[in-house]
């Protein structure tokens, strides 16, 4: 029996003309299904109002339609081609991009390759209890498109390691379904990746600004060489917006409702409304913010200074900056602490890639709490904390800095981390305020309804069949 | 990096790297490295990495273990870190080394690794590792030197010798010799591992032979502890038996001179060369045997690491021959440990790189196990004068076997057996110098007239020649015979490693060591030598 593999696996890489994809994909298939099946979403659907990409065009890449989740159609796509694309940055500058993957960076290439596709299955494994507590269906329906999104990354990543790296990019695709996050046995790579998502708040935070670092990490491989990797992420990059869409307007609509029950009430005390106080909205902020940061790596590090020279991975943006590109002379400033202080420190900017990526990060992160504090409009305001607070990762880790970047010790450190970081009390409120509400055109009392609904679609419109 | 005076002295109370934990029969080497704790400025011990200072540590832990822990019958290594187990020897520190301080600290290293291998043999002290992490060149290599290694099968975990692909040198301390000769690694699946960076994990892992077995997190520890218990259940090690505490060396040292009870050295810069003298038991001593090869092991390291000019090593010995027989009799615990330990420390003469002299003098006690000093010099110079005299004993004949399994009898006449059987009934008693001349014992007996002035020229010569055309040569004329791992190990660290140490590609400014952590590619020579 012949497939119509264009109809099963959306995809515009001509996988109905080649033997060995068709092969490869045929038997992780059935494993991605099972472990959709046993790690994907928890709460059972009849259907889904869900994007669905059949092509890179305009026209194409956002399909609408009800579908039964197990049978979206996770399909492979790949930004156009640019025939005349050439390498941007590092000791290849200037030649054609790759179109096989070279011998010599095929274990660098790989590992870049697999430690992103192991991020996104996880965050399907660490949201996948949230629908049973969804505040609406529009929001269950945007989780639910996250989800998927986040499984297509996963079939972008299989796509790669199956396509270009022979039987040891099988295996690695294998594995990629064997790692579960959280599990005791095999845990995903990151740690950040092995804890649950606990609540909706958290959900947000994370869309905001984890699913923000993804954003970036997408960006950094976009600029690749190997132009299969570059047009794999410039695609997913597409879809990585509506993540963060996802994140910013629904922290908007959790600080819009703090604001108006605060000005409504005059108080900055709200539980007893149902909202979410601003204190333990910052310190969502905190915590999701900061563990973002550690994500970013050490600020120096030699493999991403090897893969910048190599071609693997650029800076984002690559292209619209105005320098050699080589970084052999470069020098930048970052900042850590010196002898009990905080002190800029000049390094070779070819090692500190990772610090260079971070505050575009940071930066991006900043338009965020703009947007909240207008909703807040004077009430009170939002802040991004300091970029050594609460670090595990990098210069910082192993001292302890406030959110307005003091040099503290521990016992400082200890007596007020509570007003800083959600506290067990705080997490207890917050997930309290986690009912169901699955009628359309319903919403928790905890945030206020978006603006628009999907796709042109009312508010009140069956964005979940239960 | 100018090389520092190196002490080799330390104790569990001073470690930095490691920490010993003891469970009755069982103990642990748990691997934390201090990030900062590096021997010399210049490099950050990141991810369990080590330098020799580690290495020093880890010795002594290995020697402890042997000789204070009597209970010890399973040591299992594991790693302190999150996800690492160890991964080698640091990068920087081999980047900005010298070539003299690189072969040092692999050479130790290796026989440090040697005598983890040694104690499971000889000693009923059976080592395991247990891969919890990242286990990667020389970290990968040091598990190779264990009898059973159990890697944790989580998906991530992976053991790896890199060095070929990332840094262009070799897993040197053994561990391709360790791969195809001790493991039994296929010759092309070796090849695979060795040239693939991310290394191998879990089942296949254990389908090639790198392992013995993957085991997932939840039954690691449970596994790891039954895989001891039952090598402990092995165990031939003596019970009830007293430890001997391993005190602080009685040492001085001088500008000149380096001074123990029982070991002295004179440094003679100006000619290039030491005179180490062996005195024997002053009076009847239980405990002279353990207390002088300790001295000499730690003399041994010292004058390796810290006076490479020196390249001329005279041997003598002093006291009585009748004495020193006694105190090496006796069987058992600790005089088999002991034996076990001399044996190691003759084999760390034996790959030293320098000339080594043998002096046969009048008042000397070169019998059994001292006689083994003299015959693994690679001349022995006797006195002819009455009351001269060498003894051979049973011990001569393969207690002290040298690397390639031979003794150094064995390896010496290793074109006439027959002569080696002969000399068998020559033990036990005193032999004069024209009859060890005459049966092969020693390279000249000189009489007093020309005694001083042939070990003079002698002795002159020698320094005159090209240390390193010497290196050589004496290590090819030592270990006649058959190859083993051992013999291998060290062989394949002088000739490959070394000379890959000592390459462009390697060490050159645009070499891949030079170039690691710069983010710079490194620039090869694309022509086979």
């Amino acid at each position: 029996m012949s497939i119509d593999y264009g109809e099963r696996i959306p995809n515009n890489v001509n996988l109905a003309e080649d033997r060995r994809l068709q092969r490869a994909l045929e038997s992780w298939q059935p494993g991605f299904l099972r472990w959709w099946g046993e790690m994907g979403p928890a709460l059972p659907t009849q259907d889904v109002y869900l994007r669905t990409a059949v092509a890179v065009g305009r026209e194409g890449w956002a399909h609408f339609g009800h579908v039964a989740l197990p049978e979206y159609r996770w399909g492979i796509f790949l930004a156009e081609r640019d025939p005349d694309r050439r390498i941007a940055f590092g000791q290849h500058r200037g030649q054609p991009v790759w179109q096989q993957v070279p011998g010599e960076f095929r274990a660098e290439l790989q590992r870049l390759i697999v430690v992103q596709g192991d991020t996104e299955p996880a965050s399907v494994e660490q949201q996948r209890r949230l629908g049973l507590t969804a505040p609406s269906l529009y929001d269950l329906r945007n989780l639910f498109q996250v989800n998927v999104e986040e499984g297509r990354h996963l079939w972008a990543m299989v796509y790669l390691l199956h396509a270009y790296f022979g039987r040891a990019g099988r295996d690695e695709a294998d594995a990629l379904l064997l790692r579960n996050s959280g599990s005791e046995d095999s845990p995903r790579i990151l740690g950040a990746f092995n804890e649950e998502t606990p609540d909706w708040l958290s959900f947000f935070m994370f869309t905001y600004f984890t699913d923000r670092d993804g954003k970036y990490q997408l960006g950094t491989l976009k600029e690749s060489a190997f132009d299969p990797l570059s047009r794999t992420c410039e695609f997913m990059l597409k879809e990585e917006a509506h993540h963060m869409f996802v994140g910013t307007t629904g922290v908007d609509r959790v600080v819009e409702r703090t604001a108006t029950l605060m000005r409504e009430h005059d108080t900055d005390d709200i539980q007893k409304y149902g909202g979410i106080p601003l204190d333990v909205i910052q310190k969502y902020i905190n915590f999701h913010y900061s563990v973002s940061l550690d994500l970013f790596g050490g600020e120096t590090s030699t493999n991403v200074a090897n893969y910048y020279t190599a071609g693997l991975k650029g800076r984002w943006q690559e292209e619209r900056r105005k320098d050699d590109h080589l970084l052999t002379e470069a020098a930048t400033t970052v900042q850590q602490v010196v002898d009990g202080r905080l002190a800029d420190v000049r390094l070779p900017a070819l090692t500190a890639l990772n610090a260079d990526l971070r505050g575009e990060y940071i930066a991006d992160c900043a338009t965020g709490l703009t947007r909240w504090n207008r909703i807040l409009d004077g009430v009170a305001t939002l802040y991004l904390p300091h970029v050594g607070f609460n670090r595990q990762v990098g210069v910082f880790a192993g001292h302890h800095l406030t959110p307005d970047g003091r040099l503290v010790d521990r016992a400082t450190w200890e007596h007020d981390r509570d007003r800083w970081l959600p506290t067990p009390a705080d997490k207890a409120y917050v997930h309290s305020l986690m009912r169901p509400v699955y009628e359309p055109g319903k919403i928790a009392a905890w945030l206020a309804p978006p603006r628009n609904g999907i796709n042109g679609r009312p508010l009140d419109y069956e964005y979940v069949h239960l | 990096m100018s090389a520092p005076e190196i002490s080799f002295d330390t104790h569990p109370d001073r470690y930095r790297h490691l920490r010993v934990e003891y469970d009755g029969e069982i103990a642990r080497i748990v691997l934390q490295v201090d990030e900062h704790g590096g021997l010399v400025p210049g490099y950050e011990l990141k991810l369990n990495s080590y330098d020799l200072g580690v290495d020093i540590e880890l010795y002594d832990a290995v020697q402890r273990l042997r000789f204070e822990h009597p209970e010890g019958r399973a040591v299992i290594i594991t790693g302190g870190l999150e996800k690492v187990f160890c991964a080698g020897a640091n990068i920087r520190m081999l980047a900005g080394s010298s070539h003299s301080w690189k072969v040092n600290f692999c050479k130790f290293t290796n026989e440090t690794r040697n005598g983890i291998e040694d104690a499971t043999a000889n000693s009923g002290q059976t080592y395991l590792a247990a891969i919890n992490g990242t286990a990667a060149g020389g970290g990968f290599e040091l598990a190779l030197a264990c009898d059973r290694i159990i890697l944790l099968d989580d998906g991530s975990t992976a053991v790896s010798l890199p060095e070929v692909p990332l840094l262009a040198v070799l897993p040197g301390t053994g561990g391709l010799t360790r791969l195809v000769d001790k493991r039994g690694v296929r010759k092309d699946l070796a090849d695979v591992f060795a040239t693939r960076s991310e290394g191998v994990r879990g089942s296949r892992a254990v389908e090639w032979g790198l392992v013995d077995e993957a085991v997932p997190r939840s039954r690691f520890e449970e596994t790891v502890r039954r895989r001891a218990a039952e090598a402990a259940a092995r165990s031939t090690r003596p019970r009830a038996a007293e430890g001997i505490a391993l005190t602080p060396l009685e040492r001085e040292v001088s500008a000149d001179e380096i001074r123990y009870p029982n070991v002295t050295a004179a440094l003679d810069r100006a000619n290039g060369l030491v005179t180490i003298t062996v005195y024997g038991p002053r009076q009847e001593s239980e405990s002279w045997p353990l207390a002088l090869t300790r001295e000499l092991d730690d003399l041994i390291l010292r004058l390796r690491t810290n006076e490479l000019e020196l390249g001329t090593w005279v041997i003598k010995t002093q006291g009585d021959a009748r004495r020193v027989l006694e105190a090496w009799q006796g069987d058992g615990w600790p005089a088999d440990e002991i034996r076990h330990y001399y044996k190691r420390t003759l084999k760390r003469l034996d790959v030293t790189s320098r000339s080594l002299i043998a002096l046969i003098e009048p008042g000397s006690c070169f019998a059994g196990p001292l006689l083994e000093l003299a015959l693994a010099c690679d001349r022995q110079y006797m006195y002819d004068e009455e009351g001269t005299a060498i003894t051979l004993t049973e011990a001569n004949f393969g207690a002290f076997p040298m690397g390639n399994g031979l003794s150094r009898l064995a390896a010496r006449f290793l074109g006439d057996p027959g002569h080696l059987a002969k000399l068998r009934q020559e033990t036990g008693r005193e032999i004069d110098a024209a009859e060890a001349d005459e049966q092969g014992l020693v390279t000249f007996a000189l009489d007093d007239i020309d005694w001083a002035d042939e070990v003079r020229i002698a002795l002159e010569e020698r320094a005159a020649l090209s240390p390193d055309a010497l290196t050589a040569m004496e290590a090819n004329h030592r270990f006649a015979g058959p190859e083993t791992l051992e013999t291998k190990i060290f062989a394949r660290l002088t000739a490959w490693q070394n000379w890959v140490f000592n390459r462009p590609n390697a060490a050159g400014p645009e070499g891949a060591l030079r170039r690691y952590g710069t983010g710079q590619r490194p620039a090869f020579d694309r022509k086979r030598v």
